[in-house]
C-alpha cells in the first residue's frame, strides 16, 4: 500500500512539473521577450558560476588532501616500497603543478571570454611555434618520468634476487591463503594440483626430499631486514597477494607460479610506534575478485627480529612430521 | 537487359564507383544530384513499421540507439545506487533494496553475490551499452551522413541489423538479472577461471553464459555498425568535402570506428574460447584446477592468454569509449567559442596517434598478473607516450578558449566538463601507467576514481553535450535550458564529488570490488568518507532524472527548433528541421571550405561562415589568411 502510494505522489508530481513549467513558458510566450537577451543574462550567470566552482573546487581538494592524508599508508615497511614512494611523490608534485595550471586557465577562460554581442573571437587557427613547445616540453617531461620509473621497476622486479633470500610459498584459495616456507634447504618440495588429499591441501609430494622441512603455517611471520622470495600460487580461481604496507602485489595465478622479492625493514613493534597506534598488524588482503566472500579474505603478517623469528619457526611442525602424525591419529582410529 | 547493355553497367560501374540504386546506370554524382532526391523522395517510409520501428534512416536508428541507451543507463546507474547504499552503511537494512532486491537483499541487506553481480552489470552496461552502442550509436549515426553529406550511411539494411543486434543483446544483458543463480559476477573483464567455474561462484553459471551471448550479438552490432561508417566516410562525401575539411567529429567516429573493426573480433574470438572452456571442456585458459574437493581434468591453459586478448581490445575500447566523446568536444567548444578550433591538422594527428598507440599498450593492465616484468617495460614506455598527444589536444582546447566569445549552452558547459575530466583522470593516468606505482595500487579505488573520470565522466558529458547540441537535429525542438544548466552543475559538483575522495580511499590501499571493508581494522576510519561519496553519489543520480525529464518532456512539448539554432557552419544545419530520407529535399550543397571559420575578419556581420559558402576571390581556406 505504501509503495503504491509512493508511486502515485511520484507520477503526480511529475506530472506537477511537467505542467508548471508548461505555464512557464506559455507566460514567457505572451510576454514577447528577447530570448538572445535572456541568453545573455544566463551567460553572465554561468561564467560566475563556473568561477565559483573553480574555487570552490581547489578549496574542497585542497581540503580533502590536509584532512584524508592521515588515512593514507605509513611510510613503507620494505626497501624497495620506499624508493617507489619517493617516486609517486615527485609524480604527484608534477601531476599537481600541471592539474592546478590547467585547471584555471580552463574554467578562467569560461569566465573572462563570456559571450559579448556584436564581438568577434580573435581569429587564431593555429601557430607552429606554440604546438612545438607544448609538445616538446611534455615530451621531454615525460622521457624524464619514463626513464625515472623504469630504473625503479628493474630495481623491484628485474634485478637478479639476492643470494640470501628466504623462499616462502603464498598458496591461496577459496577463501583463505597458507604460506609454505622452504625450511633448511631454503627449497620448496615439489606440489601438484592432484596430489592435494584431505590434509596435504597444498598437494606437496612426500616423496620429493626436499619438501620435508617445509613449514605450513595460516600467519607469516618474517625477519627484518632479510630479503624475502615470496612464490606465488593458486588452488582454483585468480587470487592476489596483495600487502600494502610492504607495496607488495602479485597475482596468484592456478597452473603457473609467480614469484615477488622484498626485504621488509620495519618490525610490527617499530610501526606500532610510528603509526601511534599500538594494535596496528601488518595485513595481507586478496586483492583479485575471487568468489562471493573475496573481501574477507586476508592473513596476518608480522615482522620481527631475525632472533623472535627462528624462535617462532622452530615451534612449527615440519610437513613431514604433520603428515606422520595425521597417519598416526588416522591408524589409532 | 541483353548481355551488351549488362556489359556496359559493369562498367559504367567500376568506372563510376559509387553509389547506385536500382542498378540505374547514371553519371557521377547521381547521389548528390536534385535528380536523385526527384525519383526517391516521393518514396518516403509511411507505415508506423518502416518509419519508427524497422526503419533504414540512420536518424530514425540514431534516436533509437540513444533511447535504448538512455533506459540501460537508468538501470546501471539504479544498480551503482544500490551498492553504494551497501559500501556507505555497510550491513545497514534499507526497506529500497529489499523492494526492488526481493530475494538479492535478504532483510534489506544485499547480499554479497549480489553485490558482486551489480558491479560486474553497471561496469558492463556502462562500457559497453552506453558508452560504446550509446555514444557511437547515437551520434556516429547522426552525423556521420548528415556532416559528410550523404543521403543515407551506405548500407541503411545493415545500419537497421545493427540497432537490433544491440536491441537484442541489451535485453539479454537485462534479463540475466532475473535469474536464479544470479547475473554474472566476476567484474565486467570476466576474468577466467573465476568466469569458467560455476562451481567457483553462482553468477558463473547461466548468468555467465547469457552474460557472454549477450557480449557476442553486441560484438556483431558494434562491426556491422563500425564498418557501415568507415564506409560511409571514406565513399559518400559530398562534392567538395575532402578529408581535410571533415569536422573534428567525423575524424574522431572514423578513428572509432577502425578501431572497433580491429579490435572487437579479437574479443569474440576471446569468448568462443571461453565459451569452449564453459562447455565443451577445452582448457584454452584453464589449468591446475582443485575445486569444491574435487581435482578437474583442464590442463595446460593460462588464464593470463584471456587477459592478453581480453585487453587487447579492452584498451582500444577505452578509446572507442573517448574519442567521439572528444570529438563531440571539438564541435561543441569551436562553435560555442564562436572561434575556430586551434590547430585543426594537430587535433586529427592526435586522434590518429592515440588510436594507434591505444593497440600496443594493453600490457598496463597486467602488470602484477605474473606477465614478464620486462615486457611489463616496455608497456610502460609507449603508455606514457599517449600522454603526449593528449597534451597536445588538451593545449588545443585552451587555446580554443583564449580570447574566444564564449556562449554558455548547456552542450559548451559539458564539453568545457569533458576537459576538466580529461585533465584530471590523464593526469592520475601517469602514476598507474609507471608500473613501479601500479604495484601498490592495482585494482585498489586509486584506478576506479581514475577511469570513472577519465573515460566514465568525460564520455558520458561528451555524450550529454551531444545530446544537448543536437537534440534540435534530432527531435526539432529545443531543450529547456534552465533544466539543462540545473543538470549540468549537480553533475559535475556530483562527479568530482564522488570519484575525487576515491583516490585518497585507493592511496590507503583498498581494493576494489570488496562488499564491505569491515574485515579490516586498518578501514575502519575511512568509513565517513564512503558515506560522503555515497550522499554525492545518490545527488548525481537525482540530477540525472532532470535529464531524462528535460528530454521527454522537449522531444514533445520542446520550443520548435529553427534551422541552424546554434549557427554552425556544418552541413547537417543545412538540412530541414523536419526529417526526410535522403536529408536533402533537393540537391545535396556543395563544400567549400572547412567547418571552423568562426570569427573570421572579413568584414561581415555574421560571425560564422558555413561550409557550403564558397571562398572568397583570394581568400584561402583551412584558416589560412
Amino acid at each position: 500500500m505504501t509503495t503504491l502510494l509512493i508511486c502515485v505522489v511520484i507520477i503526480l508530481s511529475v506530472i506537477f512539473i511537467a505542467r508548471s513549467i508548461r505555464v512557464m513558458e506559455l507566460i514567457s510566450e505572451l510576454k514577447p521577450k528577447d530570448d538572445v537577451q535572456e541568453q545573455h543574462k544566463e551567460n553572465k550567470w554561468n561564467a560566475r558560476i563556473l568561477l565559483l566552482f573553480l574555487i570552490v573546487m581547489f578549496i574542497y581538494f585542497g581540503y580533502q588532501t590536509f584532512s584524508y592524508a592521515k588515512y593514507l599508508l605509513p611510510v613503507s615497511a620494505s626497501k624497495e616500497g620506499a624508493i617507489s614512494d619517493k617516486m609517486l611523490w615527485i609524480n604527484f608534485a608534477v601531476i599537481g603543478f600541471v592539474f592546478v595550471c590547467t585547471q584555471i586557465l580552463l574554467f578562467w577562460f569560461g569566465y573572462r571570454y563570456m559571450y559579448q554581442k556584436g564581438k568577434k573571437a580573435f581569429f587564431f587557427t593555429h601557430n607552429n611555434k606554440l604546438e612545438f613547445y607544448w609538445t616538446a616540453v611534455p615530451t621531454v617531461v615525460l622521457l624524464g618520468l619514463i626513464g625515472y620509473g623504469l630504473k625503479v621497476w628493474y630495481d623491484i622486479m628485474l634485478k637478479p634476487v639476492p643470494e640470501n633470500k628466504m623462499v616462502i610459498e603464498i598458496y591461496a584459495r577459496q577463501f583463505d591463503f597458507t604460506a609454505r616456507y622452504a625450511g633448511k634447504d631454503n627449497q620448496l618440495g615439489y606440489a601438484y594440483f592432484k596430489l592435494i588429499d584431505g590434509p596435504n591441501r597444498l598437494g606437496i609430494d612426500s616423496t620429493d626430499k626436499a619438501s620435508h622441512d617445509d613449514i605450513l603455517t595460516t600467519e607469516l611471520h618474517l625477519p627484518v631486514n632479510q630479503p624475502i622470495l615470496l612464490k606465488m600460487r593458486s588452488q582454483d580461481v585468480i587470487h592476489s597477494t596483495y600487502m600494502p604496507h610492504f607495496r607488495v602485489q602479485m597475482n596468484n595465478v592456478p597452473g603457473m607460479t609467480t614469484q615477488f622479492c622484498f626485504t621488509p625493514t620495519i618490525t610490527t613493534e617499530e610501526m606500532r610506534k610510528i603509526t601511534k597506534n599500538p594494535k596496528f598488524d601488518y595485513i595481507m588482503v586478496c586483492n583479485k575478485v575471487c568468489g562471493a566472500a573475496h573481501f574477507g579474505m586476508k592473513m596476518n603478517v608480522v615482522v620481527e627480529s631475525p632472533e623472535q623469528f627462528n624462535q617462532w619457526l622452530g615451534g612449527q611442525q615440519t610437513f613431514i612430521a604433520s603428515m606422520r602424525q595425521q597417519k598416526s591419529t588416522m591408524a589409532m582410529k | 537487359m541483353n548481355p551488351e547493355q549488362q556489359e556496359t553497367l559493369v562498367q559504367a560501374n567500376e568506372t563510376n564507383g559509387h553509389l547506385h540504386t536500382h542498378g540505374d546506370n547514371h553519371d557521377e554524382g547521381y547521389y548528390w544530384s536534385e535528380e536523385w532526391w526527384k525519383h526517391h523522395g516521393a518514396h518516403q517510409p509511411n507505415s508506423f513499421w518502416t518509419k519508427y520501428v524497422f526503419s533504414q534512416d540512420h536518424k530514425v536508428i540514431s534516436k533509437q540507439f540513444l533511447i535504448t541507451a538512455i533506459v540501460m543507463a537508468v538501470v546501471a546507474m539504479a544498480l551503482s545506487t544500490f551498492f553504494r547504499l551497501q559500501l556507505g552503511w555497510p550491513g545497514q537494512s534499507f526497506k529500497i533494496l529489499s523492494f526492488f532486491l526481493g530475494k538479492w537483499a535478504p532483510n534489506g541487506v544485499m547480499a554479497p553475490d549480489f553485490y558482486l553481480s551489480a558491479i560486474t552489470i553497471h561496469g558492463t552496461i556502462m562500457v559497453f551499452f552506453v558508452l560504446t552502442g550509446g555514444l557511437s550509436g547515437t551520434f556516429s549515426n547522426l552525423l556521420i551522413p548528415l556532416q559528410v553529406g550523404a543521403r543515407d550511411m551506405v548500407s541503411g539494411f545493415l545500419n537497421m541489423l545493427s540497432f537490433w543486434f544491440f536491441f537484442v543483446s541489451s535485453c539479454i544483458m537485462l534479463l540475466s538479472l532475473f535469474i536464479e543463480t544470479g547475473a554474472a559476477s566476476g567484474g565486467w573483464t570476466v576474468y577466467p577461471p573465476l568466469s569458467a567455474l560455476p562451481q567457483a561462484i553462482a553468477g558463473s553459471g547461466l548468468g555467465m553464459t547469457l552474460w557472454l551471448v549477450s557480449m557476442v550479438l553486441f560484438i556483431f552490432s558494434a562491426l556491422l555498425g563500425g564498418i557501415n561508417y568507415v564506409s560511409t566516410v571514406l565513399n559518400a562525401r559530398t562534392k567538395g568535402m575532402t578529408m581535410w575539411r571533415l569536422p573534428l567529429t567525423i575524424w574522431a567516429f572514423l578513428v572509432t570506428a577502425i578501431l572497433g573493426i580491429l579490435s572487437f573480433p579479437v574479443l569474440v574470438g576471446c569468448m568462443l574460447l571461453l565459451i569452449f572452456d564453459r562447455g565443451l571442456g577445452t582448457s584454452f585458459y584453464l589449468s591446475d584446477i582443485f575445486i569444491n574437493g574435487q581435482a578437474l581434468h583442464y590442463s595446460g591453459g593460462s588464464p593470463i592468454l584471456y587477459q592478453h586478448l581480453f585487453w587487447f581490445l579492452g584498451h582500444p575500447e577505452v578509446y572507442i569509449v573517448l574519442l567521439p566523446a572528444l570529438g563531440i568536444t571539438s564541435e561543441v567548444i569551436s562553435v560555442n567559442a564562436r572561434k575556430p578550433i586551434f590547430g585543426y591538422k594537430a587535433m586529427v594527428y592526435s586522434i590518429l596517434v592515440i588510436g594507434f598507440l591505444s593497440f600496443i599498450v594493453w600490457g598496463h593492465h597486467m602488470f602484477v598478473t605474473g606477465m614478464s616484468p620486462f615486457l611489463g617495460s616496455v608497456f610502460v614506455f609507449t603508455t606514457l607516450l599517449v600522454a603526449i598527444p593528449s597534451a597536445v589536444k588538451v593545449f588545443n582546447y585552451l587555446a580554443t578558449l583564449w580570447k574566444a566569445n564564449i556562449q554558455l549552452t548547456p552542450a559548451m558547459l559539458f564539453a568545457i566538463g569533458v576537459v576538466s575530466f580529461f585533465i584530471s583522470g590523464g593526469l592520475t593516468g601517469l602514476i598507474l601507467a609507471n608500473s613501479a606505482l601500479d604495484i601498490n595500487i592495482h585494482d585498489t579505488y586509486f584506478v576506479v576514481a581514475h577511469f570513472h573520470i577519465v573515460m566514465g565522466s568525460s564520455a558520458i558529458f561528451g555524450m550529454f553535450a551531444g545530446v544537448y547540441h543536437w537534440f534540435p537535429k534530432m527531435f526539432g525542438k529545443m531543450m529547456n535550458r534552465k533544466l539543462g544548466y540545473a543538470h549540468f552543475w549537480l553533475t559535475i559538483v556530483s562527479v568530482y564529488g564522488v570519484f575525487f575522495p576515491m583516490h585518497f580511499i585507493g592511496l590507503s590501499g583498498v581494493p576494489r570490488r570488496y562488499y564491505s571493508n569491515e574485515s579490516f581494522a586498518m578501514f575502519d576510519s575511512l568509513t565517513s568518507i564512503n558515506q560522503v561519496i555515497s550522499l554525492f553519489a545518490f545527488l548525481g543520480a537525482i540530477a540525472q532524472f532532470i535529464f531524462i525529464f528535460n528530454f521527454f518532456y522537449s522531444m514533445f512539448r520542446g520550443r520548435k527548433a529553427t534551422q541552424n539554432p546554434w549557427k554552425a557552419n556544418t552541413l547537417e544545419w543545412t538540412t530541414p528541421v523536419e526529417h526526410y530520407h535522403g536529408n536533402w529535399t533537393g540537391a545535396v550543397p556543395v563544400v567549400h571550405r572547412w567547418p571552423y571559420d568562426y570569427g573570421k575578419p572579413d568584414g561581415k556581420k555574421e560571425d560564422y561562415i558555413p561550409q557550403t559558402v564558397p571562398l572568397d576571390p583570394g581568400e584561402k581556406d583551412g584558416g589560412g589568411h
